[in-house]
Formats: C-alpha cells, structure tokens, sequence
C-alpha cells in the first residue's frame, strides 16, 4: 500500500481508499476515482508536479500533495495495460 | 419558459449554447461574484420563448468552487435576479459517459424536469460505441434522451422538440435509491436546519451541508456551530454505523446506481482513439513538450506585442483623421475650449479604449484556440509548479505574460482560471508586468540619462532591469495576497486533460466579438469618463492673461535677442507664416510663432487645475527628486502612463508632438536645472531621478483601463486596493533609489 503520489510513473494500481473530508479527495471522487477502481499515473510535468493520472478513460492532473491521501496497491504485471470502461 | 444549460466542462456546452441561441445573447454577473451569467433567448416550434442560462461547467454540487456554489444558488433559488428554471438542459460527453452523468443524478434530487442531451456523438461513432439512448431515458426514470454533436448541429432541433415536449408533460428524471440510514441522516439534518434557523431547505441542499466537510451552504444558514455540530456529528454517525463512510457515501451510491444504469446502454469501445495519447507524448514530453510550449508563448507573445502594433497604429491614425476633421470644422473656429473638448476629450476618449480592442481580440482569438484544442489544460500541467508556490497555479501563465504586453485582455484573460483564489492574485498582479506603454518611459530616460554616460551595454541592461522589476514585486505580492487576504476557499487542482479538437473558428470569433463587446460596454464608458475629466482638469481654468504674459516676456524676449525694438519683435512673432518655398515641403510655420505657441501650451498646463495640483503635491514627490514638471507629468500620466512624454513635451515647451527618441526632448530635460531653492542652479534630471523616474513608472497603477477592468472583473474594491498599493510602493521605490543616489 502506498499513496498515489508515490507511484511511479507508467505503473497501475488499485485505489484502496480516499480521506473523502478533504475537498480535493471529494472532487476526485465526483470524477469517479472510487475505491477499487484502476488508476494509472501515466506522466509527471518535466518539473515534478503536478502528475498525470489515467482512470476510467480519463486523463485527470493534480498536485502531488493533493494525491497524497488517496492510498492505492500496486498491481504488479499490469504495466502499460489499457484501464477497462466498465472497471 | 425558462431553461438552465448545465454540464460539466469540456462536454461542448458554450457550442451548443451559441448554437441553440445564435446572436441573442447577454453577459452579465451574478450579483456580488465575479462568476459570468450567460443567457440567452430561442424559440420553439409552437413560439414558445425560452430563455436559456448558460450555468458554469461543473462537476459536481458540492459547492466547493465558486462556479458550483453558484450553479446550486441557482437551482435552489438563492439568487435574487435568477429565479430557478423550468427545466434543466443536461449536457454529457456520449464519449464518457459514466462520469458525466454524476451531476445529472445529482440534480434528479431537485426535482426540477430535465431533458438529457448527449453531446460528442461524432467522437462516440469514431470509437464504435453505441449508445441506446431509449434504454438510457428508461432506466433514468423517463427523461428525454437527446443525442447530439453540436459542432455540426446535428440534434439541435430534436433538442428544441424535446424541451417543447417537455412543457406539455414535465418528467423528472429519478432519484437515485438512498440506503435507509443516509435517508434518516439527510432528514434530521433539514429538520434540525428548520428547527434552528428558521430556514427550509430543499434535499438536495440539505444533502451537501451533510455529505460535505465544512460546505459553503452553511454561510447562507447563519446556523450556530454550537447547535449544527452536533446535528451533523450524530447525522453521520448515523450514515458509519451503517458501513458507509458519510463523506463519500454520496459518489459510491450515484455511481454504482449509474453502473447499473449504463449496463446494456453503452456497447463496444469507449476506449479512447490513441491519438489524444500520441499528441500527448509529444506535447507533455518532458523536452519537446516544453519547447513547443515555449514557442507557442512567443507566439501568443508576439502577436499580442507586435502584431496588435499595426492595427492600433491604424486607430490611432483613425482617431487622428477625426481630431483633424473636427478642428477643419468652421464654426469651431472661435470657441478653442469646444474644440479642445471635443478632439481631446471626446475623439481621445473613444480612441482611448478603442485602441485595446486589437489585443483584446488577438488575445482571446488565442486563449479560445488554447482551451477549445483542449491544450490550455496541458500548459497549466506543465507550468503548474511554476506558479503554484506563489499560490497560484499553472492557469496564470498566460495572463502574466499576455501583461507585457498590455495588462486591459490580460486581466479579462484570466477568466480561464477557475480557481476563483487564483484568478483573483493572477488578476491583482498582472498590472505589474511591464506593458508596452511603459517602454517610451523607460526608451526616453535610459536614452537621455544611462546611454550616454554609461554607455550601450548598461543601457541594454537597465532596460532588462526594468522589465524585471515588476515581475520581481509580483510574485512577492501573490505570495503574501494569497497567504494572508484573499479569503476564499482554496481549490484543488484538479485538472480534467480533455481530449484534443480541432477548434471551430466560430466559436472562436464567437468569443473574441463578445469579449471585445463586453469590453467597450462595460470598461469603456469608465475610460471615456477618466478621459474627458482629465481633460477638463488640464484645460481650465485657462486665463487669457496667462497668454498675453507669455506672449509679452517672450516678444521682449526676442526684442532683446534681436536688438530690435518691442514693437518690431512684436510683428515678427505675430507674422503670418513664410510662403513654401515648394509646394513639397509641408506646411510652413513661423518659427518665432511656434515658438510662442509652445510656450503658451506649457505656461497653461502650469496654470491648470492639474498644474495647480502638480505644484501643491510636488514636496510629496520631492525625495524622489521629481521637480513640478515632472509631477504634473506623473500625475498627467495616471489615466493612461503613456501620456507622460506628450505632457514632458508640453511642460517643456516643445509641443505636444515629442517623442521618447527626439533629441529636443532628451537635451531640455538634460539641460533643466532647479530654478530656486537649496538646490538652485544644478540639473534637475540626475542618473538617480531618471531610475526613480523609471522605477515609479514600472510600478505605479497609472492606466485607468486597467482599474476599470479590474473593477469590472473583480469588483470596485479589487480596482482601488490595486491603485492604492501600487501607487504607494512606486512611490516608497522612487524615494528609497533617489535618496540612495544621493548617498552614492
């Protein structure tokens, strides 16, 4: 278990769990980033921040602080495999 | 009938709006935000009007930006000019659906009726999804489902058939099936938020002030933290003890109803092209992505420094044109202060906001081919960090740079950034940046007073320095504004990265026609008025027997010159102008004649009402080592800074038409020597006044289109803290550099 701004680039993981009172986390999860879904951080901007982070068909940025409490498992084997629609 | 366009970003909304509406659209504020209120009006096919409110691009209810705090202000009728609509124009991306139908189930919980319009099919039909929308409308309770690709109109008329169908028998789209507990939890919260305010709330409101941490609807409540705590606390005890967390309950429930939902709905694909992922290795890519961003600056740079050059040029030789036509006209001939008023008062002060129209226009020409291709969400990724620090984010590049060029589009620019924290530092410190009207200051002191004694190379590098320095107090200024003033929710800055479009030229001429409408009726009333005030202050009072002073000194003068006799000098400087010797030559001038004329232009400013002011507030501007000239100057140069060499030119009796490169100019103020006091007999123009000169320019808010937009986009308050504060530190920065030149 790690968080999301841990991950390294290019791998997928599984969200375990969001701190759903934090703004940032909520917003996260109106986008649909939901406890078990598939999330793959596919860049980081060439000065470190914000990362780029693939689910569910969709590109989404955010700051490393703001993707610090949203804690994923990493799959092993899953690298670069397209995340499914219907995860 | 009265219809709220709502969706979230990217979904292809302000597409379908100008489509559904065409011309007949209005901008306006909320009232006491600074979030834009569109709307506009259409007709349907039995005749109906419906007016159509363009609602921000949100996400989701929560409330916690500005844009869905208002959004649900107008839905739960909060908003005193907007009365809630009818009905509720939902607009989905077909190509992601699952996440675009979280608001519309959360706006199912208003109750309002709604008709669903899934936007995009062309980029659907490109992956081979299909999309049974009759299945859809069912399993959501009935509502109409309307396909539709509003960048080729097509679904536009079933939008309309729908909206007209919906008024003969309104359907509401179905809520989604609360666990018992969450139910219980929403209803004590109303029941407690009536009991102690006094207040009804509708669920849907009374669901965010449960699901969210610290919701914004709570300031409306006025409901005592002693009382709400408690309430809540107990509210979501309710909601864990059933397994669910409280907070984010609400997302897991929506969306596995909408899994659910979707099941059967959307067949095959969904997968993305591949060719947003391939543009984006290259345009995200840690090298290439970063030098096509650099080029792309220089180029919305450029062509807001250079290129906007030619038609401004254009209307100042339009406004010019007209100047001289008036003062053709006949019957003016006799009343200078009519003429005066009318050419520099009324002909300047249209010119003076219409010659920002060219920026204007390139700038958002720019800024809609950036957010429509989907790429200004890319340069904020990449330049977040940047910015982020200073508080704020990667959104305020292209403002800050756009304001080197000019500060008026660069302020209605930053309408892009979202955060209204943000957008609301990034607005304050663009007039920092040092605009192009500052250059003929810098040009005309470093080109008088650094060249020639330090030579090219200091010079070069004064110029450099000046450019800097506003940049060097902007970001100091962010830093401490977003820390410390700015009261407003910070956001998170989370960025959708829409896929890539090819931008439609209308929609893009669309927004440059209404930005630069709403600029001239909004800002440019306030510019004509700034305009024509200065005007009157350096007009009047305008005593004739300050002319014939001027005109005795100066014949005794040249009496004296000449070793002629007064009476003689006197017919000489009156003498109508010589003959052209060819016709070639343009017009001929009296040179004594021109000489008198300057004269009077100078000894008039002296005795105007903004002379008058220059002398009495000179000891103010005394440490900076600036003499009467130089204040009236300054003072001039508060509507618009560019005014300043003009009004030197005047002050110095060269005329109106000096130039920042003319020698004349540069060698009167070389030559200006204090005429009394302590210091009577040395130059007025020292190394350390020509940098305090330049150091206040750099710095002071002297533009009155910048205060008016600023005062349009943020608010009147916004307009005067900017003019103060950066009035007062340009003032502390020409007094500390003059008094340390003295020291030196």
């Amino acid at each position: 278990m790690l968080s999301l701004s841990q991950l390294p680039v290019g791998r997928t993981a599984r969200v375990i769990e969001l701190n759903a009172s934090r703004p940032v986390d909520q917003r996260l999860l109106a986008l649909g980033l939901l406890p078990g879904m598939r999330v793959k951080v596919v860049r980081v901007a060439p000065l470190g921040d914000p990362i780029a982070i693939e689910f569910h068909n969709q590109c989404v940025s955010l700051r490393r602080a703001e993707a610090a409490e949203v804690i994923v498992e990493e799959e092993r084997g899953a690298d670069g495999e397209r995340l499914k629609t219907n995860d | 009938m009265r219809v709220a366009l709502i969706g979230n970003p990217n979904t292809g909304k302000t597409t379908l709006f100008n489509a559904l509406t065409g011309l007949r659209q209005r901008v306006g504020n909320y009232p006491g935000v600074t979030v834009a209120k569109k709307s506009g009006l259409f007709s349907l096919a039995d005749g109906t009007k419906v007016e159509l409110i363009d609602l921000p691009g949100i996400y989701s209810l929560a409330a916690q930006s500005l844009d869905e705090r208002v959004a649900l202000d107008v839905l739960c009728n909060h908003i005193a000019d907007t009365p809630p609509p009818d009905a509720l124009l939902v607009v989905c991306d077909a190509a992601n659906l699952l996440r675009n139908l979280f608001l519309p189930s959360q706006l199912a919980e208003l109750g309002i009726p709604m008709v669903l319009v899934l936007n995009h099919m062309d980029e659907a039909r490109r992956r081979g999804m299909t999309l049974d929308t009759e299945l859809l409308s069912r399993r959501l309770g009935g509502v109409p489902v309307v396909p539709c690709s509003a960048v080729r109109a097509e679904g536009v008329p079933e939008i309309r058939a729908a909206l007209a169908a919906l008024r003969e028998s309104p359907v509401k789209a179905s809520r989604v099936a609360w666990d018992a507990p969450v139910q219980a939890a929403v209803e004590r919260v109303r029941a407690a938020i009536e009991r102690d305010t006094g207040k009804s709330l509708q669920p849907a409101e009374a669901q965010r002030v449960l699901f969210d941490a610290n919701s914004p609807v709570l300031e409306r409540l006025a409901w005592p933290a002693a009382k709400r705590e408690p309430v809540l606390a107990e509210a979501r005890e309710l909601i864990r003890k059933s397994g669910a967390n409280p907070f984010a309950v609400e997302a897991l429930r929506h969306y596995a109803r909408l899994r659910q939902a979707l099941a059967g709905v959307v067949s095959e694909g969904g997968a993305a092209t591949g060719v947003t992922q391939r543009l984006d290795a290259v345009l995200l890519h840690r090298v290439w992505g970063t030098v096509i961003f650099v080029a792309a600056s220089l180029l919305v740079f450029l062509s807001i420094f250079w290129l906007a050059k030619f038609p401004m040029d254009w209307i100042s030789a339009g406004v010019d044109r007209v100047k001289d036509a008036v003062g053709a006209m006949a019957w003016l001939g006799d009343k200078p202060m009519l003429h005066s008023l009318l050419s520099d008062g009324v002909v300047g002060g249209v010119g003076a906001f219409l010659v920002f129209l060219p920026q204007i226009l390139i700038l958002f020409f720019f800024i809609s081919l950036l957010e429509d291709s989907g790429y200004m969400a890319r340069a904020a990724f990449l330049m977040d960090k940047l910015f982020s620090w200073c508080g704020l984010n990667g959104k305020s590049f292209v403002p800050l740079l756009s304001g080197y060029a000019c500060a008026v589009p660069s302020i209605m620019g930053t309408r892009t950034i979202e955060d209204p924290k943000a957008r609301a530092a990034t607005a304050f410190v663009v007039p920092f940046m040092s605009c192009s009207a500052r250059f003929p200051v810098y040009a005309l002191m470093i080109g008088a007073f650094i060249t020639p004694k330090y030579g090219a190379w200091i010079g070069s590098l004064a110029m450099v320095g000046m450019h800097l320095l506003g940049l060097l107090v902007a970001v100091p200024t962010a830093f401490v504004a977003t820390r410390f003033f700015l009261k407003v929710r910070p956001q998170p800055f989370v960025l959708e990265m829409p896929r890539y479009q090819l931008p439609r030229l209308r929609d893009t001429l669309w927004r440059m026609w209404m930005n630069a409408r709403e600029f001239i009726e909004k800002a440019g009333t306030l510019i004509f008025a700034i305009t024509v005030v200065v005007w009157a202050l350096s007009w009047f009072p305008r005593d004739a027997a300050v002319a014939e002073r001027v005109k005795t000194g100066y014949v005794a003068e040249v009496a004296a010159r000449e070793n002629i006799p007064v009476a003689e000098a006197a017919k000489r400087v009156e003498a109508p102008a010589p003959e052209p010797a060819s016709p070639t030559e343009g017009a001929p001038v009296n040179p004594l004649a021109a000489e008198l004329d300057h004269r009077t232009a100078s000894a008039y400013i002296e005795d105007s009402y903004l002379g008058r002011f220059g002398k009495a507030v000179q000891p103010v501007f005394a440490p900076a080592g600036f003499d009467w000239k130089i204040t009236v100057g300054v003072l001039a140069s508060f509507p618009a800074r560019e005014v300043i060499v003009s009004t030197l030119g005047i002050t110095y009796s060269l005329g109106e038409g000096a130039e920042a490169e003319s020698d004349d100019l540069r060698g009167a103020m070389a030559r200006a020597v204090w005429p009394d006091g302590p210091k009577a007999g040395t130059p007025i123009f020292t190394v350390s006044v020509a940098v305090a000169i330049m150091a206040f320019f750099a710095l002071c808010s002297q533009c009155g289109a910048t205060l008016a937009t600023l005062s349009r986009e943020l608010g009147a308050r916004w307009a005067a803290a900017s003019f103060l504060y950066m009035t007062t530190l340009a003032w502390l920065a020409a007094v500390a550099i003059h008094q340390v030149g003295l020291l030196l």
